[in-house]
């Protein structure tokens, strides 16, 4: 394989990358670590590591509460990750930043306070066949708590969503909201995001994207999208855990009621009643992810200053390596042929478990998912019980996919 | 290559694993029991034929999962036969014992020598610990059939 013939973004150097992630330079198992499980959680910078240590060594109180000089400080601090999320994704106003834990918690938040509170029994929800466990099973909930019909868009061979069936999934006018992937951890498919904006608005319905895994590869503009609500989780953009972010147009979460009550998200609190305070803050009750959201400042800021153009051409280009050179090791088949991806690609190895693969690529230091991928229903539709899972970051080189392909040929005689 | 591997993926079990003598379905059985593991998704089934003294007669399994989990099933298949309920637990303690797994067994029943010695190879998990309830997910079947119930749903 000619590496060569498929050059990244001229500017983009990825050992230049590399050099910014201390965890790449560890040892496994004796070998040369090959970390091909981003899409589960990407490493750090040392961006982020430091902005994390530094807060703590330099500028810490709680927030929103201090008179004092820290506190006020902090309280900047967190605040200013605000508008560097909505310059990342070009919301229209900061105050329609609302930070959670991760996107498995803003997608909770949105089926508990706009599911609960605005949308009336009866109403629908569509989610698709590709959907991760964190955008199925809050809706599940809210179907049983609150007698909202559920429906599911299938997915097709090649991975991608029944554009035809969600059309007539829509037809009666009395689906509320949406809530699809912009991008599959699985499959990697990227969903048509103007069209699912076109049909569903066109029906009368909101529309939610999962964002946790595209805002790692391509730039994401909300508006331009034109959706309802957008949810990514920081850890995967290279940033800390404990951190996520719900978007939403300011005129939704006007009427969404808080979904949590506590310290920071009131007004004023008597026996008798609580008034709310304003938006984004009454939905952040309780001391929030501080630390976290001075470090997520810090990721977003190195991804920007790659830059998306250089990131998503990488990635493509590794993807397409990817792809061909698994095509290239008997027993392989990947799940998904859709032509619009991002760097994720799931497979199976004929005669071997994708755990007993995930195993030897170990053994080799290359650090692979397996399993159902928090993705059990799209299992079954392609029927496996398990995938195999190669996923790309800023960091990955194409010497680490060759690494992967050789090393899977080898898998492929040990069971053979 | 992968000899640093051997030590879990012995070639009984890679045998095992691949061609395993004890999977099928029964058609006479006095209890079932389904074992899942939902962190992986690995699915097993166990049926059991008593002797009239409650011993297993003839113990069998169906299931989808590793080279690990298929092979622990057959060997465990191979194991109970002609045992008791109480001396299934007995040997299933033993042999968590070899997986690094429950208590520290204590010195082996002699009845149990020779089983224990044919379920040996599974001990490499020991060095795995995210792989020791796929060595485990049939027997947490087999105590779930024994006992009657239908689903055991592994979190070892
Ligand atoms: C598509 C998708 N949605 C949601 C999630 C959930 O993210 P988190 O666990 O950070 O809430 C993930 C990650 O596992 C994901 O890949």
């Amino acid at each position: 394989m000619n590496v060569a013939l498929r050059p990244a973004a001229p500017a983009f150097d990825v050992e230049r990358v590399r050099a910014e992630f201390p965890i790449l330079g560890q040892l496994v198992r004796g070998k040369k670590l090959v970390f091909l499980d981003s899409a589960a959680s990407a490493q750090k910078p040392r961006a982020v590591i430091d902005a994390f240590r530094d807060a703590m060594e330099t500028q810490y109180a709680n927030v929103h509460r201090g008179l004092h000089w820290m506190s006020e400080r902090t309280t900047d601090a967190y605040e200013g990750t605000r508008d560097v999320v909505a310059g990342l994704i070009n919301a229209r106003d900061r105050t329609e930043i609302v930070f959670v834990r991760n996107s498995t918690e803003g997608i909770n938040l949105v089926a508990n306070s706009y599911g609960r509170g605005v949308m009336q029994p009866g109403a629908a929800v569509v989610i698709s066949e590709m959907e991760h466990h964190s955008n199925l099973v809050p809706w599940q909930m809210l179907r049983d708590a609150h007698g909202i019909e559920l429906r599911i868009v299938p997915v097709t061979d090649t991975g991608e969503l029944d554009m035809a069936a969600f059309e007539a999934l829509l037809a009666d006018g009395r689906v509320g909201l949406v809530a699809i992937t912009h991008m599959s951890n699985v499959l990697g498919t990227y969903t048509p995001a103007q069209r699912i904006m076109a049909l569903a608005h066109a029906h009368g319905a909101k529309v939610l994207l999962d964002g946790s895994q595209a805002v790692v590869h391509r730039r994401v503009d909300v508006q331009a999208l034109g959706c309802d609500f957008y949810v990514f989780t920081g850890h995967k953009l290279y940033g800390p855990t404990g951190i996520g972010v719900l978007w939403a147009k300011s005129e939704l979460l006007d009427r969404m009621p808080p979904w949590m009550g506590g310290g920071d998200m009131i007004s004023s609190v008597t026996w008798e009643r609580s008034t709310w305070a304003n938006v984004p803050h009454k939905f952040e009750a309780g001391t929030p992810a501080i630390l976290e959201s001075v470090a997520l400042a810090a990721a977003i800021r190195f991804v920007q200053g790659i830059g998306y153009d250089a990131i998503a051409a990488h990635e493509a280009s590794l993807t397409a390596h990817a792809l061909d050179r698994l095509a290239h090791v008997e027993g392989v088949r990947v799940l998904g042929t859709a032509p619009d991806r991002g760097g994720v690609v799931s497979f199976t190895l004929a005669n071997a478990h994708a755990h007993d693969v995930a195993t030897l690529l170990d053994r080799e230091g290359i650090a692979v998912r397996a399993g159902n991928h928090c993705a059990e229903p799209l299992m079954r539709r392609f029927g496996v019980d398990s995938t195999a899972r190669a996923s790309f970051g800023v960091y990955t080189t194409h010497a680490e996919i060759d690494a992967l392909a050789d090393t899977l040929d080898r898998v492929r005689s040990f069971f053979a | 290559m992968f000899d640093d591997v051997r030590d879990l993926y012995q070639e009984v079990i890679l045998d095992h694993g691949q061609r395993p003598r004890h999977a099928r379905r029964l058609a006479c059985y006095d209890a079932t029991a389904a074992g899942d593991n939902p962190m992986c998704g690995d699915r097993v089934r166990v049926w059991l034929r008593y002797a009239p003294d409650g011993s297993v007669a003839e113990a069998a399994f169906e299931g989808r999962g590793c080279a690990i989990s298929i092979a622990s099933a057959d060997l465990m298949a191979e194991t109970i036969r002609g045992r008791t309920q109480a001396e299934i637990r007995r040997l299933f303690a033993g042999f968590r014992a070899t997986l690094g797994s429950g208590d520290p067994a204590p010195q082996p029943e002699p009845a149990d020598r020779d089983a224990l010695e044919r379920l040996l190879p599974l001990g490499g998990v020991r060095e795995y610990p995210s792989r020791v309830k796929c060595a485990t997910l049939a027997w947490h079947a087999v105590l779930a059939a024994l006992e009657g119930d239908a689903e055991e749903t592994s979190h070892e």
